[in-house]
């Protein structure tokens, strides 16, 4: 292999670069991405970054002294792919024909009909997204959010931190429930209120009002909400219609096999056909999970960079190296003074119990079993006690 | 006492008792900044900056697998011997110090060099 390609220079690409160049890759190394600016971190960008704590320079992922030996053609989009000869075609109308090509251009935020014709209402993905939401921040009196995830239950408690007014707006019974599960999700609304957000459940948004700026966000029950700047953090996408007619097989995400290959699509594409040369890492990959039965495209920090040498590997290998046995995803949140941190599947749960701490005190340990076993874990300021019950989880026999 | 005399007894932080401190534990020494002293598996002794260089957490209470060390927030890894990291989010080493044990109890030598602190942790002393 001669000549690799990775589209994306954000976490997964960059990890997957360096994890080839580890395992002794010494060829050319092209490295694609479509925003302007080097590797950086994106989880602060709903935290530190945007309460101002941190600065741009802090948020680089490499190291002041790395020299990957790659050639970086930033600012430029994959606009094409052409899987069988393993053509990649950029925004800037040149090509990059590569041995190996790794696909790793990421999520993009689902955005709210009619919000690119308002200003003061944003998505949070990129560096981009959080200089303007954090220029908006400095003069806004009321937010309101749309939408309890991560990004939704952050942004809001930064925001609160901040001193605005905030608005958290779920369309479920409880932000967050579908990773914590309902029961624990209410001890983390129950510290949003205490701290001040204003939480509504249940709540549907018809539209957002305003001429030009937004001025509020009226909810299908008639409510008007008024807003100075609003954020819609619903969710994300996986940016892969550069990959249509690539040859490649799409689906929630691009289909890869357990080892990162992806799936060719002739023949109805199935496992084992896998596309020689090419594999997918990060929030753009839906990769086969034997013990879910089904492509599971993981969004969590913690999963691109496991898959990152995974992929580096099947890439270098051929796609003999065996795949790496699948652990539960670890995700972690900081909201206020408080840290989040979870780990397994709660809907695989049937009991979950607080082990240590209380809940009131936003300062709990709460285990979920099935049956006798432990198949998930939330630290609520108990970062310690975490560590051990997270080091249980992730070397358990599965 | 030849080692007393030659690093000067000034410089060394008793840290505990050997016996206190079993294989695979670690003890967070509440210096300025804090400093993580860590028995591993295999009987060696380290000691490093307790504060991870990404961000404000104590790497005492982390993953201790052989001679590394994982964030509990984060979960880079640091080599306990070189204070290298393995994978971001920290990109920086952690500041490494010598141990030193003396009739069974611990000692660390504070390193003369600058500490890799995360943005918004300072030493004490300077604001």
């Amino acid at each position: 292999m001669r000549i690799v390609c990775v589209v994306g220079a954000s976490l997964a690409g960059l990890l997957t670069a360096r994890a080839l160049r580890a395992q002794g890759y010494d060829g050319r190394l092209v490295l694609v991405g479509a925003e302007t600016h080097r590797p950086y971190d994106r989880p602060p960008l709903s935290k530190d970054f945007l309460k101002g704590a941190l600065d741009e320079a802090d948020l680089a992922l490499e190291a002041d002294d790395e020299d990957l030996g790659a050639e970086w053609r930033l600012g430029v989009a994959a606009v094409g792919l052409d899987a069988a000869a393993r053509r990649v075609r950029l925004s800037d109308g040149t090509e990059v024909e590569a041995d190996g090509i790794v696909i790793a251009t990421g999520a993009s935020a689902r955005r709210l009909p009619g919000m690119d014709d308002l200003a003061g209402v944003h998505t949070l993905r990129t560096l981009d997204d959080a200089r303007s939401l954090r220029h908006d921040l400095a003069s806004a009196k009321r937010m309101v959010v749309i939408g309890g995830g991560f990004i939704g239950t952050e942004v809001a408690a930064t925001a609160c931190d901040l001193g605005l007014e905030v608005t958290l707006v779920e369309a479920g019974k409880t932000p967050l429930a579908g990773v914590v599960g309902a029961q624990m999700a209410e001890a983390i609304a129950a510290l949003h209120e205490r701290r001040g957000v204003r939480l509504l459940r249940g709540a549907r948004v018809a539209e957002l009002t305003g001429e030009e700026r937004v001025d509020g966000v009226r909810l299908t029950d008639g409510t008007l909400l008024p807003a100075d700047v609003v954020v819609a953090g619903i969710g994300a996408a996986p940016n892969i219609a550069w990959l249509h007619g690539s040859g490649l097989r799409l689906g929630d995400g691009v289909l890869c096999d357990g080892g990162g290959r992806a799936i060719h699509d002739e023949d109805g594409g199935e496992i084992g056909d896998a596309a020689p040369g090419i594999v997918a890492v990060g929030d753009c990959a839906a990769w086969f999970d034997p013990a879910l039965g089904r492509y599971d495209r993981c969004e969590h920090w913690t999963a691109a960079r496991r898959r990152a040498a995974v992929a580096a590997e099947t890439l270098l290998s051929g796609g003999a190296a065996r795949p790496a046995r699948q652990r539960p995803a670890y995700i972690w949140s900081d909201q206020f003074d408080v840290k989040i941190q979870f780990v397994g599947h709660a809907r695989h749960a049937d009991t979950v119990v607080v082990e240590e701490g209380n809940p009131a005190d936003h300062s709990f340990l709460a285990v979920y079993r099935q049956g006798e076993r432990p198949v998930a874990v939330l630290g609520v300021n108990q970062v310690r006690l975490f560590s051990r019950w997270r080091r249980q989880l992730e070397t358990a026999a599965v | 006492m030849f080692l007393f005399a030659k690093l000067g007894c000034d410089s060394m932080i008793p840290a505990c008792p050997l016996a206190s401190l079993p294989r695979g534990e670690a003890l967070r020494i509440e210096a300025d900044p804090p400093i993580a002293v860590f028995h591993t598996e295999d009987g060696e002794i380290y000691a490093i900056d307790d504060t991870c260089t990404h961000q404000d957490a104590s790497l005492a209470d982390g993953w201790l697998e052989g001679c590394e060390i994982e964030c509990p927030l984060h979960a880079s890894r640091f080599d306990l011997r070189t204070g290298e990291v393995d994978a971001p989010p920290a990109k920086r080493p952690v500041r490494t110090h010598r141990v030193v044990v003396e009739n069974d109890v611990v000692f660390v030598v504070p390193s003369d060099a600058p500490p890799n602190l995360p943005p918004g942790v300072t030493v004490k002393g300077q604001a």
